[in-house]
């Protein structure tokens, strides 16, 4: 590892953390789609809904929470892409840093923004009613998941982001991922869905990942989900992590 | 960062070769830079200008043939390179969010230099930025984005600039500016390898211009070699008319040009008559 790795990464962090102190809006627009799921299904269709479950905003938490991520993990893509776009990824690829923290730098401020737009989403649901018997190590466990999550998103974004044409490609790739939570249990249970539907609903990462994370606050026993949905996550981030420094090296190699 | 001085041409090309798929962009390009010497490589759009440059700033690998900055290979030793150069892009590469100081003081840093503040607050100083210091550079003009943008190249005095278009989309003042700052650079002993579709900006700058033509370069001199090329001047007397920046420069007053916008009238007087 080049030596100057962590020092480098650390600079750029800061500098696309005040990127993001100086436009909140991107927290408040990654949170504003989910907080408004939440509302409506909460307060419009929850009443229909039976998840067999007492409390439904405890039931929809965690999908929720995953397109939170979903929704922000786009503006790495972004904001990637405005770099390679401006001239500054060039500026900063000629210069004597470790090349790679350039793209670690993007990767853990997406960490951050996510982990404060999670938190603002859980502030509101727990305004909504939202409870749990969690202790300290059950929420760390929770948390674990979700950052696994993110930074598997997030490479992804990476990919997006180098090899995008366009602005709105960049950010485009987000939508069936922030569509996913639809068809799995992160709504209504599996259980009421036609047969094709809910076997691709049982067997995608989302179901794992938000049953796990359910399960956790309601602090019931997880069983195999959890290894499942550790899998789902750790398997993406290391096939999207590949894919992103092969679009990478492709890019400096020109 | 001074202390790996190389002897001998502080760039040396040759017989460089790079395809685009199908498309022959470079077909074997020679030439050398002397130390401290501003070359220009003149081309048409398209004729591989930022191609050479990208391949000298090891953003892109040849495909044949040699390059060496400040004595060390681009391929097998890009690190070392990276700490002789400072590339300034065809487009002002300069982060819009931060301000101008910002901007600078990221750069320090990451070159891993001791008091980055120090240094932003010197070359603020001398790109005329003070004011603007504090400011989100996505509210600065052309030529401001333009001076920060050399400015940034400049830290950590690298041995060699590379400064590719540095004057497409400018004003005509902005881009006095632009060349007041290339030539205080090579001043300071600093080699600047510039491109340009402008044969003026050569001319005005250049200590030895190279025009790369469909993949070669075809010519390689001073000035005064390339125009030894043409036969020999002939002596004609032609009423000078004055040009287009000649009269922005008269009305808009005089921007650093050296004077001659001032006498416009005793110009043409006096090569009226044959």
């Amino acid at each position: 590892m080049n030596k100057h790795f962590i020092g480098d990464t650390t600079v750029l962090l800061g500098r696309s953390l005040r990127h993001i102190l100086r436009s909140p809006d991107t927290i408040i627009t990654t949170t504003i789609m989910p907080i408004a799921f939440l509302l409506l299904f909460v307060y419009v269709f929850g009443g229909a809904i039976n998840t067999g479950s007492d409390s439904y905003v405890s039931y929809l938490l965690p999908g929720i929470l995953l397109i939170t991520i979903a929704s922000g993990v786009a503006y790495t893509a972004y904001r990637l892409f405005l770099d390679l776009k401006g001239g500054i990824f060039e500026r900063f690829q000629s210069m004597p840093i470790a090349r790679s923290s350039v793209l670690w730098a993007h990767v853990l401020t997406s960490l951050v923004a996510n982990l404060v737009s999670v938190a603002v989403v859980v502030l509101v649901s727990l305004l909504m009613g939202f409870r749990t018997g969690a202790g300290v190590l059950t929420w760390l466990a929770v948390a674990g998941i979700l950052i696994l999550f993110t930074l598997a998103l997030t490479w992804l974004a990476v990919i997006a982001g180098l090899s995008a044409k366009t602005v709105d490609g960049a950010s485009a790739f987000s939508y069936p991922l922030i569509f996913l939570p639809f068809i799995s249990s992160a709504f209504v249970p599996t259980a009421s869905m036609p047969g094709p539907v809910r076997a691709f609903a049982e067997n995608q990462p989302v179901t794992s990942i938000v049953d796990t994370i359910r399960n956790l606050f309601a602090q019931q026993p997880v069983g195999t989900d959890i290894w499942v949905a550790l899998a789902w996550c750790l398997g993406i981030l290391v096939i999207a992590y590949v894919l992103a420094m092969a679009a990478y090296r492709r890019k400096i190699s020109g | 960062m001074t202390t790996h001085q190389a002897t001998g041409p502080a760039i040396h090309v040759q017989g460089l070769q790079k395809s685009y798929k199908k498309v022959e962009v470079l077909r074997g390009v020679d030439f050398d830079v002397t130390q401290g010497s501003i070359f220009a490589l003149l081309g048409s759009n398209g004729a591989g200008k930022t191609t050479v440059i990208n391949i000298l700033a090891t953003l892109l690998a040849a495909d044949a043939g040699a390059a060496a900055v400040n004595g060390y290979d681009v391929a097998t030793q890009a690190a070392q390179v990276r700490e002789s150069i400072s590339l300034t892009g065809q487009f002002a590469a300069v982060d819009e969010i931060l301000t101008g100081r910002e901007n600078l003081v990221l750069v320090a840093r990451l070159r891993h230099l001791k008091n980055p503040g120090t240094i932003a607050e010197e070359l603020l100083d001398r790109f005329t930025l003070t004011e603007a210091a504090g400011r989100k550079v996505a509210t600065y003009s052309g030529g401001m984005r333009r001076r920060l943008d050399i400015a940034m190249s400049l830290i950590g005095n690298p041995e060699v600039i590379f400064l590719d278009e540095p004057t497409t989309g400018l004003d005509p003042a902005a881009r006095i500016e632009v060349w007041q700052a290339v030539k205080e650079l090579a001043a300071h002993g600093t080699t600047v390898l510039l491109t340009t579709q402008y044969l003026d900006e050569a001319e005005h700058l250049a200590d030895r211009i190279a025009i790369l033509h469909e993949g070669r370069i075809i010519v390689n001199g001073t000035l005064p070699e390339l125009k030894a090329l043409l036969p020999p001047a002939k002596v004609e007397y032609v009423e000078k008319q004055p040009t287009l920046e000649d009269v922005f420069f008269a009305i808009v007053g005089d921007n650093g040009k050296d004077g001659d916008a001032g006498d416009l009238s005793t110009t043409v007087n006096s090569e009226e008559k044959p």
